[in-house]
């Protein structure tokens, strides 16, 4: 049996884009999740003691176990609650949360470093909370975090594969079925991995050229 | 409750496999972090392109495309299979390796050029610059990064359940819930509960290590929590 | 203590056996004194003597441990509801401290926005001008400070002092009652400091603000106030006219501070 067959490898394309498609939606939904839910943790984070040490455990829980483990949480659990959504959901649900501890504690770096000189100033001006946060901190805080939160979208997208443990047919989902049924797997899973190659370095070293652009500003 | 007993005898039988998987990952991680690591800034432009590639390559793919590419792809290109438990520990050392060389790159480079001049004023030879005084105190800052590492590694443990190796997640997901689905949420919390005693495991090991290893060089360790190590990226 | 006050006026700030603490540190303590409506005071000594935490607490960016802190009549950290004194309320705060305006060593302009947007953000956000009111007021100050022509410009793109002028431009867009100047010369090269200096004496005898600073700058404290505080240790020291403080000061403390300070 030969090692590589380039027909083989052409017919495996169209499964290829299929789970693309799903990897992708995947990735997006589960980033703005990550992307609000994680926001609300941070500021939540500042809050009352009592808030602050709730919020801190819970992220603290989440980022020490693995994510796949809280996938099976979500898929299994939720249908016991009454709650039965589609795989997927679940997935970029799990995703979401799972990555939003990660984004609170950019978030939170990023609203540390703006200075207190800031705070007192608008405070000086009477600026309701909210403006405070809207108009003068959080313009401030988000676009130094850009590259941080630009990083954890492409780790997701790495990620996202192991939706396949609940049944959704992403890039490897759809490639671990096409391989399986002809035995073929050399071309199956070098391509799946080309594939996530292909777009996360690029991505990848457009956010390390967006980190050394801010730096030098 | 009634069935916490079973639960956990269950699961049990598959933490020798998370933990072997677990320590020997972490060992091949450290090897290879500091192989690469120190590849990457090698005066040789072969090595470090070799280093890069084999750094960016294994970054840049899914870990789950790694895992399944060594199970199912390898054996057809080298004739044999790997005993599974091996093949998992390969991919978590390589995986977890890649992201390791670029901690050890940027705690070595974070290294004052003072000390290295210093070092060189006082004729050592490269060997012994890197030994005694380079790496003491780049350790120092690797250890909080490390730290994420090898938790992040832990967690990648549970990934071999999709390729037949008994460790605890699968021990739950194909032993225990198909037989016990009403009592999902106690089976995924307990195991959940296990890997969060776990990583507080590694955790502790760490900042003693961080402790330890500034005292070496005249240093109270940073006070700085896990989260402030988010670093490069690693998810 | 003497202290000079305008006749028949109700004081415009009344600080009554205040007492601050951080920690074990007692910064300030027992401290009374009041100040007469559009009367200048310059608050003088070492640092750490609790000059800044004054101006602090009148901003409300901290709180007081003990004491009352009144503002033209109005208690900042009490207020009546039912017929009773009770801790003030957020809302209660901010309507008592929107009288006050503050200026920071640090100016801390705002970078997301440009000076146009520095100027109009808090009349309209909390005086509710509309944008073409809170425009014209915004022109209008900075032809006063004689920055008019950079009302697009960006902070980043302003000298040190030009930036301070746009925060004292910012704070007057408030109409404040009460400008609190806290070394707003400390930050600045030293060529820029005597247009900012000339600036506030410009504001400070064309109108009725009230104003409390803290300064290093003696010639400015000298001019500027109709009154000088001395402080040191959380107390105060003496409290006269600048006339008779700096030439014939009584106390042997302030003695010491002033020949440390201007025989240099």
């Amino acid at each position: 049996m030969n090692v590589w067959d380039w027909n083989f490898a052409g017919q495996i394309i169209p499964a290829l884009l299929n789970g693309l498609r799903i990897t992708l939606i995947a990735t997006v939904l589960g980033s703005l999740i990550a992307f609000v839910l994680g926001l609300v943790l941070a500021i939540l984070g500042r809050g009352p003691r009592p808030v602050r040490i709730v919020v801190r455990a819970i992220v603290e829980f989440i980022r020490s176990t693995p994510l796949l483990v809280q996938v099976y949480f979500l898929f299994f659990v939720l249908p016991a609650f009454g709650v039965v959504l589609p795989a997927l959901t679940v997935g970029v649900l799990a995703l979401g949360v799972h990555y939003a501890t990660y984004t609170s504690e950019v978030y939170r770096a990023g609203i540390d470093a703006v200075p207190r000189g800031q705070w007192e100033a608008a405070t000086a001006l009477s600026l309701p909370r909210t403006r405070v946060w809207t108009g003068v901190v959080l313009p401030q805080a988000i676009p130094r975090v850009m590259p941080a939160l630009g990083n954890y979208v492409i780790s997701m997208f790495k990620e996202t594969p192991l939706l396949i443990g609940i049944g959704v047919l992403d890039i490897v989902g759809q490639v671990r079925e096409v391989g399986g049924q002809s035995f073929r797997y050399v071309e199956a899973y070098t391509l799946a991995g080309l594939l996530f190659l292909l777009l996360s370095y690029p991505a990848s070293l457009a956010v390390r050229r967006l980190e050394r652009r801010r730096a030098v500003r | 409750m009634d069935n916490l007993g079973t639960f956990l005898s269950v699961l049990s039988q598959g933490l020798p496999f998370t933990i072997i998987a677990t320590v020997a990952g972490i060992l091949l991680t450290i090897v290879l972090s500091f192989v690469a690591g120190l590849a990457l800034m090698s005066s040789s432009k072969t090595v470090r392109v070799i280093s890069r590639i084999y750094v960016e390559g294994l970054r840049g793919t899914s870990e789950v495309v790694q895992l399944f590419w060594i199970f199912f792809a390898l054996p057809v290109l080298v004739g044999f299979q790997i005993v599974p438990l091996w093949a998992g520990i390969l991919v978590l050392g390589l995986n977890h390796g890649a992201y390791g060389a670029e901690i050890v790159r940027g705690a070595v480079q974070s290294v004052p050029r003072a000390q290295v001049e210093g070092a060189i004023a006082l004729s050592m030879t490269p060997a012994q610059r890197m030994c005694r005084v380079i790496l003491p105190q780049a350790v120092v800052e690797m250890l909080p990064s490390f730290n994420n590492l090898f938790i992040q590694l832990l967690k990648s443990t549970a990934l071999l359940s999709f390729v037949s190796i008994n460790e605890i997640t699968r021990q739950a997901q194909q032993v225990l819930v198909p037989r016990f689905n009403p009592q999902a949420f106690q089976i995924f919390l307990l195991l959940l509960v296990m890997y969060l005693i776990m990583s507080l495991v590694i955790t502790a090991i760490m900042r003693t290590l961080e402790r330890v290893a500034a005292a070496r060089v005249g240093r109270k360790p940073s006070a700085r929590s896990r989260s402030q190590a988010t670093g490069a990226g690693i998810a | 203590m003497p202290s000079v006050e305008k006749s028949g006026a109700d004081p415009m700030i009344a600080f009554d056996g205040v007492e601050k603490r951080f920690g074990d540190n007692v910064v300030l303590s027992e401290l009374s004194f009041t100040v007469a409506p559009g009367e200048h005071v310059c608050l003088i000594g070492p640092s750490g003597s609790g000059k800044t935490t004054i101006l602090r607490l009148l901003m409300t960016l901290e709180k007081c441990d003990a004491g009352t802190i009144t503002v033209g009549g109005t208690s900042l950290s009490h207020m009546e509801k039912n017929g009773k004194l009770v801790p003030a309320d957020e809302k209660h705060v901010r309507d008592v401290r929107k009288r006050i305006g503050m200026e920071f060593q640090q100016f801390n302009l705002f970078p997301n926005m440009t000076v146009r947007g520095n100027l109009v953000e808090a009349p309209t956000r909390v005086l509710g001008l509309s944008k073409d009111e809170a425009d014209a007021r915004a022109k209008e100050l900075l032809d006063l400070v004689g920055l008019g022509d950079r009302i697009d410009s960006h902070p980043t793109q302003l000298s040190g002092g030009q930036q301070q002028r746009v925060a004292i431009a910012r704070a007057l867009a408030m109409r404040p009652d009460v400008l609190l100047l806290d070394e707003v010369t400390s930050a600045l090269d030293p060529e820029l400091v005597a247009g900012v200096l000339k600036l506030l004496s410009d504001i400070g005898s064309s109108t009725d603000i009230t104003f409390l600073c803290v300064t290093h700058e003696m010639g400015f404290a000298r001019d500027f106030s109709d009154r000088v505080m001395m402080f040191d240790g959380g107390r105060v020291i003496e409290d006269a006219a600048p006339e008779k403080l700096f030439t014939a000061p009584e106390h042997e403390r302030t003695q010491a501070f002033l020949h440390a300070v201007v025989d240099r």
